[in-house]
C-alpha cells in the first residue's frame, strides 16, 4: 500500500490537488484585491476553478517525474541513454516507465478503466430510461448541485467524452505496444515524450470527472454554444479536460508517424509493412492534424464565458453555426481515429486465423489513408439541419458518401480473405468476425443520414445513436478485445482463458445487436436523443425496457471479460511461444518480450502474409548481436 | 464453381427475406409514424431505395462470411495452410467502381429530393415561430394573433419562419418527417405542406438545457373549413384582450409562460399559476411569503430572487422585462387563476 501512496500516479494526484488549489486560490487573491466576487456556488468562482484546473494539471506532470529528464536537461545535466528500470511486477505499471511496452499497457488500463466510468454511466441512465416519466432521476433529487434531468444530461454528456477519451486512449494502447514490435524497433522514435504523452492523459480523466461534482453540464458531448455559454462551472472542467487530452494524442500520434518513417527494420518497405502499421499511420495523420480544432473551438467558448469575448454570442456578433464547423472539423475525422486502428486490427488478424494472405493487400492498405483524407472533407454532414448554408449540402453529401467505397474495399477484401480459408475460431477471431458483422450494420445505417433529405428525419434521433454505436463497436470495441485476446500471451506469457473468452463474446454480441437495432427502430419512430424522459402516448417503454436489459447483459459480458483478463494475468495456462502460428515477428521470439525487445535484429525478406506459400519467410533474424537505433 | 453459384443464390434469397422482415418491422416502404406531409412522402421513397439497397449488401457480406465459416472451418487435426491467394486486381476494381457508382446514384438521388422538400410554393402563408427554452409560440402575422399551437390547413404549404431568443432548438415533427434547427440571432426557415389531418406534436429536437425533454407543442393540421373557424376564434379572443387580464394572458401565451407554469395545478418545471395568488409558500431558504403583486413582479424580474421550495435553484427561467402596464396585467390575469 505504502508502494502505491508513493508511486508516480499517486504523487502526480497529489501534486494535482496542490496545484489546483493554488491556481484558483492566485484568481482569488486577485480578485479579492480588486474588490470582486471571490465564493461562488462551488465554492471558488469560474476563473479560479479554471486557472486551477490548469495549474493543477501541469502539476500532474511535474509531480509525476514524468518530466524529470527534461528539466535534468535544462539545468544542464545528463541522463542515461537506456534508462534501468526501477520497478517491477506491478509497480512498473503505475511508475514513469519509459519502455514503450508498459506504456502501452498503461493506456490500456486506463483506457478500460475509464470505459467501465463511462459504461457505468450509461447504466445509470439507461435504467431512468427503462420506463417513461422519471424513475429515480427526479426533479427533487439533488447530487452535486444538480437535480434529476441535470443530473442525466451530465451523465449523458460526460459518457461520450469519457469514452471518447478511453477509445483514444486504448488506441494509443495498441499502437503503441505492438507497432514498435511490428517494425522490429527497440522503442517508440521519442520515448521520453511518449511517456508525457501517456501521463497527460490522467489529469486529463481527473478534470473530466471534475466537472461531475462542479455542477456538471447540460449539453451533450458537442458542448454547443450558446447552451454552454450558460452552462453551470462543471463545462469549463469539461472543456479544460478535453484541451489537455488533446496533447497525449497529437503528441502520441507524431511519436506514431516518426517512429515509422525512421525505425523500420532493415527491408521494410512501404508494401511490405504490417497492415496495422498503415492503419496507425493513417489515424495518427489524423489525430496530428485535426485535434487541434475541437481544442481551439472549446478554448474560444471557455475565453467567451471568462472574458465576454463574444465569438459565438449574436448579440455581440458572434455566430453560434461557426463553432459547430469548427467542432466538428475534427470531431468527424476523430471518428475515424476511432476505428482505422480497430480495422488494421481485424485486416493483421484475419490471415493468421484463416491461413491464408490478407485479400488486396495494397488496396486495403490505401482504402486506410483513402478514409482518412475524404474523412476531412464531409464534417458538415453533422450540420444538414443546422441553418448553414442551404447549397452547401449538397457536396457535402457526396464526400460523405464517398467514404463508403473505401469502407467497402475493406470489407470486400476481408470476404475474399475468409474465403476458402481454413477457419478456426479462438476468442481473438470471434471478436474479429463479430467486429466485421457489427461494423457492417454501422456502415450501412451511414448513407442514410449522409442524404441530406433523410437526415432531416434521422438527424438527433436515436437511429443515429444506433448507428453510431453499431460504428465504434465494431470499429473499436470488438478489435480492441480482439487486440487484448490476441497479444495478450505476448505480453504476459500466459494466455486468457478460451471458455470465458467464449462467453464474453456470445454474452455481447447477441445483448450489442437487440441494443442498436432497437435504437435505431425507436429512432425512426421519433424517439429523440439526449432526452431523460419520453411521451408514454409514443409507445416506446417495452422496447426501452429491452434496451435497458440489454445494456445490462453488455456490462455483465464486460465484468467476465474483467476477470478473465486480470485472473489470467497470474493463473493463465502459459503460452510463450507462437500460440497463434502467426508469420509476424513479435511471435517468432519467447513471451513476454524483453525490456528492448528484439534480442537479435531482424531483416525483412518477404511479404507479411504469405501464408499457404511453401518456404516463404517474412523475417530473418541476423546472426550479428543486438539491433542498433 | 458450385461454391459461388450456391452463396449466389443465398445471397438473393438473404437480401430478399432482410428487405421483407424490415418491410414487415414497418421501416422499408411503409414508414412509422405515418407520413402526413408532402415531404414525407418522397423522404420516405428515398428511404425504401436505401433500404433496398442496405438489404442487398448486407447480404453480400454476412452470405459469403458465414458460409466460408461453416464450409471452410479448419477440420480436426489440420495444420496446413490454406490455399495462396494474394488477391484478383480486376476484381478489386470491379468493388471499387460498382460502390462509387451506387454512391454517386444515392447522391444524385438525394440531391433530388431535397429538392422536392425544399420547393418553394409562392402561394405559402407565413406562420412566426419563437423558440425559447422550452416552448413553442406561433403567431400569424396575416391575422395578428398568437398561439401556442400551431394549426395548419390541410394541402397548402406553410413556411415557418423561425427564430430563438436563448439557445438552440430544433423544431421536428416526426409525422412531417423534417427537421430545422432553429439558431438564435438569425431566422431559419421550415416549408411543410400537410396531407394528413390529425393530431401532431413539435418536439425540440436539439439539446436545450434541463426540460429540454419536455420542449412539445401540440400541432394540428384540420380542413381550410376548420382552420378558418379556428382563426376566427382566435382573433376575437385577441380582440377580447383589452381589459388588463386578457392583455396579461395575451402577454403570457406570447412569452411562453405556460410551458413551465401550467394552469390547471399540474407540476411543470415551474410552479403552477392555479391558484397561486395569496398562497403562502415556503422558500428554499426556509422562509415563508405570501404570493402577492410584489412577489410576481420581482419574480418575473429577476426569478432567482426568492425561489419556493422544491424547484431548481439556481432557477432555469431567464428574467424577464417589462412596463410597469404590463407587469401590472400580468398580475392581473394571475388573480383570475383560480
Amino acid at each position: 500500500m505504502k508502494r502505491f501512496f508513493s508511486s508516480a500516479f499517486s504523487r502526480g494526484l497529489l501534486w494535482q490537488l496542490i496545484g489546483t488549489l493554488a491556481g484558483a486560490g492566485l484568481v482569488t487573491g486577485i480578485r479579492a484585491l480588486m474588490g470582486l466576487s471571490v465564493t461562488d456556488t462551488f465554492f471558488f468562482t469560474e476563473p479560479a476553478w479554471v486557472l486551477g484546473g490548469l495549474v493543477g494539471a501541469v502539476s500532474y506532470l511535474f509531480g509525476s517525474g514524468v518530466t524529470a529528464d527534461w528539466v535534468k536537461w535544462a539545468r544542464g545535466m545528463d541522463t542515461p541513454e537506456h534508462p534501468e528500470e526501477h520497478f517491477s511486477g506491478w509497480e512498473k505499471y503505475i511508475n514513469v516507465s519509459l519502455d514503450h511496452k508498459v506504456i502501452g499497457i498503461q493506456y490500456t488500463i486506463v483506457a478500460l478503466l475509464l470505459i467501465s466510468i463511462g459504461g457505468l454511466f450509461a447504466l445509470i441512465f439507461r435504467t431512468e430510461l427503462a420506463a417513461s416519466e422519471l424513475q429515480f432521476l427526479t426533479t427533487d433529487m439533488k447530487l452535486f448541485g444538480q437535480n434529476g434531468p441535470q443530473l442525466y444530461n451530465t451523465l449523458m454528456s460526460l459518457h461520450g467524452m469519457i469514452m471518447i477519451v478511453s477509445i483514444l486512449l486504448g488506441i494509443a494502447g495498441i499502437m503503441n505496444y505492438v507497432v514498435p514490435l511490428l517494425l522490429g524497433a527497440q522503442d517508440m522514435a521519442f520515448p521520453r515524450l511518449n511517456a508525457f504523452s501517456f501521463w497527460i492523459a490522467v489529469p486529463a480523466a481527473v478534470l473530466l470527472l471534475m466537472s461531475l461534482v462542479l455542477g456538471g453540464f447540460d449539453t451533450g458531448w458537442t458542448g454547443y454554444p450558446p447552451l454552454s455559454a450558460r452552462a453551470p462551472v462543471g463545462m469549463q472542467m469539461f472543456f479544460m479536460g478535453v484541451f489537455v487530452a488533446g496533447w497525449s494524442s497529437i503528441l502520441g500520434a507524431l511519436n506514431v508517424i516518426a517512429t515509422v518513417l525512421r525505425m523500420r527494420a532493415k527491408g521494410m518497405t512501404a508494401w511490405r509493412l504490417p497492415i496495422f502499421v498503415w492503419a496507425s499511420v493513417a489515424t495518427s495523420i489524423i489525430a496530428l492534424t485535426a485535434t487541434q480544432l475541437i481544442g481551439l473551438s472549446f478554448q474560444l467558448v471557455m475565453f467567451q464565458r471568462l472574458f465576454g469575448m463574444g465569438f459565438f454570442d449574436p448579440a455581440k456578433g458572434g455566430n453560434p453555426v461557426l463553432f459547430q464547423h469548427l467542432f466538428w472539423f475534427y470531431s468527424h475525422p476523430a471518428v475515424y481515429v476511432f476505428i482505422l486502428p480497430g480495422l488494421g486490427v481485424i485486416s493483421e488478424l484475419l490471415p493468421v486465423f484463416v491461413r491464408k494472405p490478407l485479400f488486396g493487400y495494397r488496396w486495403i492498405a490505401m482504402s486506410s489513408l483513402g478514409i482518412a483524407l475524404v474523412g476531412f472533407v464531409v464534417w458538415a454532414h453533422h450540420m444538414f439541419t443546422s441553418g448553414m448554408n442551404e447549397y452547401l449540402r449538397v457536396p457535402f453529401m457526396y464526400s460523405t458518401l464517398l467514404v463508403a467505397v473505401p469502407t467497402g474495399v475493406k470489407f470486400f477484401s476481408w470476404v475474399a480473405t475468409i474465403w476458402k480459408g481454413k477457419i478456426s475460431t479462438p476468442t481473438p477471431m470471434l471478436f474479429v468476425l463479430g467486429g466485421i458483422v457489427v461494423f457492417l450494420m454501422g456502415g450501412l445505417s451511414g448513407p442514410p443520414n449522409a442524404t441530406v433529405s433523410t437526415d432531416l428525419h434521422l438527424h438527433d434521433t436515436y437511429f443515429i445513436v444506433g448507428h453510431f454505436h453499431d460504428t465504434i463497436f465494431g470499429g473499436f470495441v470488438f478489435p480492441f478485445f480482439a487486440a487484448i485476446y490476441y497479444w495478450f500471451p505476448k505480453a504476459t506469457g500466459r494466455r486468457m482463458n478460451e471458455t470465458l473468452g467464449k462467453l464474453h463474446f456470445w454474452l455481447m454480441t447477441p445483448s450489442f445487436f437487440v441494443l442498436t437495432f432497437g435504437m435505431m427502430y425507436i429512432g425512426l419512430l421519433g424517439m429523440r436523443r439526449r432526452i431523460v424522459d419520453y411521451d408514454p402516448a409514443l409507445g416506446f417503454d417495452t422496447t426501452h425496457l429491452i434496451l435497458t436489459i440489454a445494456g445490462y447483459l453488455i456490462a455483465t459480458s464486460v465484468l467476465v471479460f474483467f476477470y478473465n483478463f486480470f485472473n489470467s494475468i497470474k493463473n493463465g495456462e502459459k503460452a510463450d511461444g507462437n500460440v497463434w502460428n502467426s508469420r509476424s515477428p513479435e511471435w517468432q521470439v519467447p513471451s513476454p518480450m524483453p525490456t528492448h525487445n528484439y534480442d537479435q535484429a531482424f531483416e525483412v525478406v518477404g511479404e507479411p502474409y504469405d501464408y499457404g506459400l511453401e518456404g516463404s519467410k517474412y523475417i530473418e533474424f541476423s546472426t550479428s548481436a543486438k539491433s542498433k537505433h | 464453381m458450385r461454391h459461388f453459384v450456391i452463396v449466389g443464390i443465398l445471397v438473393i434469397a438473404m437480401a430478399v427475406l432482410t428487405y421483407v422482415g424490415l418491410d414487415a418491422a414497418g421501416v422499408a416502404s411503409q414508414m412509422h409514424p405515418v407520413a402526413a406531409s408532402a415531404q414525407a412522402a418522397s423522404i420516405d421513397q428515398l428511404w425504401n431505395w436505401e433500404i433496398i439497397a442496405m438489404s442487398f449488401l448486407f447480404a453480400l457480406i454476412v452470405v459469403p462470411m458465414l458460409y466460408s465459416l461453416i464450409v471452410f472451418r479448419r477440420k480436426k487435426g489440420d495444420t496446413t495452410d490454406a490455399e495462396h491467394i494474394e488477391g484478383n486486381t480486376p476484381l478489386e476494381i470491379a468493388w471499387t467502381v460498382g460502390p462509387l457508382i451506387l454512391v454517386v446514384f444515392f447522391a444524385y438521388m438525394g440531391a433530388y429530393s431535397l429538392g422536392e422538400v425544399r420547393r418553394a410554393d409562392p402561394q405559402a402563408f407565413e406562420v412566426k415561430v419563437k423558440a425559447q427554452q422550452f416552448t413553442w409560440t406561433f403567431e400569424y402575422p396575416e391575422y395578428g394573433f398568437v398561439s401556442t399551437e400551431l394549426r395548419l390547413p390541410v394541402g397548402r404549404q406553410a413556411v415557418l419562419k423561425m427564430e430563438s431568443v436563448d439557445v438552440i432548438h430544433s423544431f421536428w415533427v416526426p409525422e412531417f418527417r423534417v427537421k430545422q434547427d432553429v439558431v438564435p440571432g438569425r431566422v431559419t426557415e421550415y416549408r411543410i405542406t400537410p396531407t394528413l389531418p390529425g393530431s401532431y406534436k413539435v418536439r425540440c429536437a436539439e439539446l436545450c438545457g434541463t426540460s429540454h425533454a419536455y420542449m412539445e407543442s401540440p400541432i394540428v393540421v384540420t380542413t381550410q373549413a376548420d382552420y378558418d373557424s379556428w382563426v376566427a376564434e382566435q382573433q376575437a379572443l385577441a380582440a377580447a384582450a383589452q381589459t388588463p387580464e386578457g392583455q396579461g394572458q395575451l402577454l403570457s401565451v406570447k412569452n411562453g409562460c405556460t410551458g413551465c407554469h401550467s394552469l390547471d395545478g399540474s407540476a411543470l418545471t415551474g410552479p403552477t399559476w392555479f391558484g397561486m395568488y395569496g398562497k403562502e409558500e415556503e422558500l428554499a431558504d426556509g422562509a415563508t411569503i405570501t404570493v402577492d403583486d410584489e412577489y410576481i413582479v420581482e419574480s418575473i424580474l429577476d426569478p432567482n430572487a426568492k425561489i419556493v421550495s422544491g424547484f431548481p435553484s439556481p432557477s432555469v427561467m431567464p428574467p424577464y422585462q417589462f412596463t410597469d402596464d404590463e407587469l401590472a396585467s400580468i398580475v392581473a390575469y394571475l388573480k383570475t387563476l383560480k
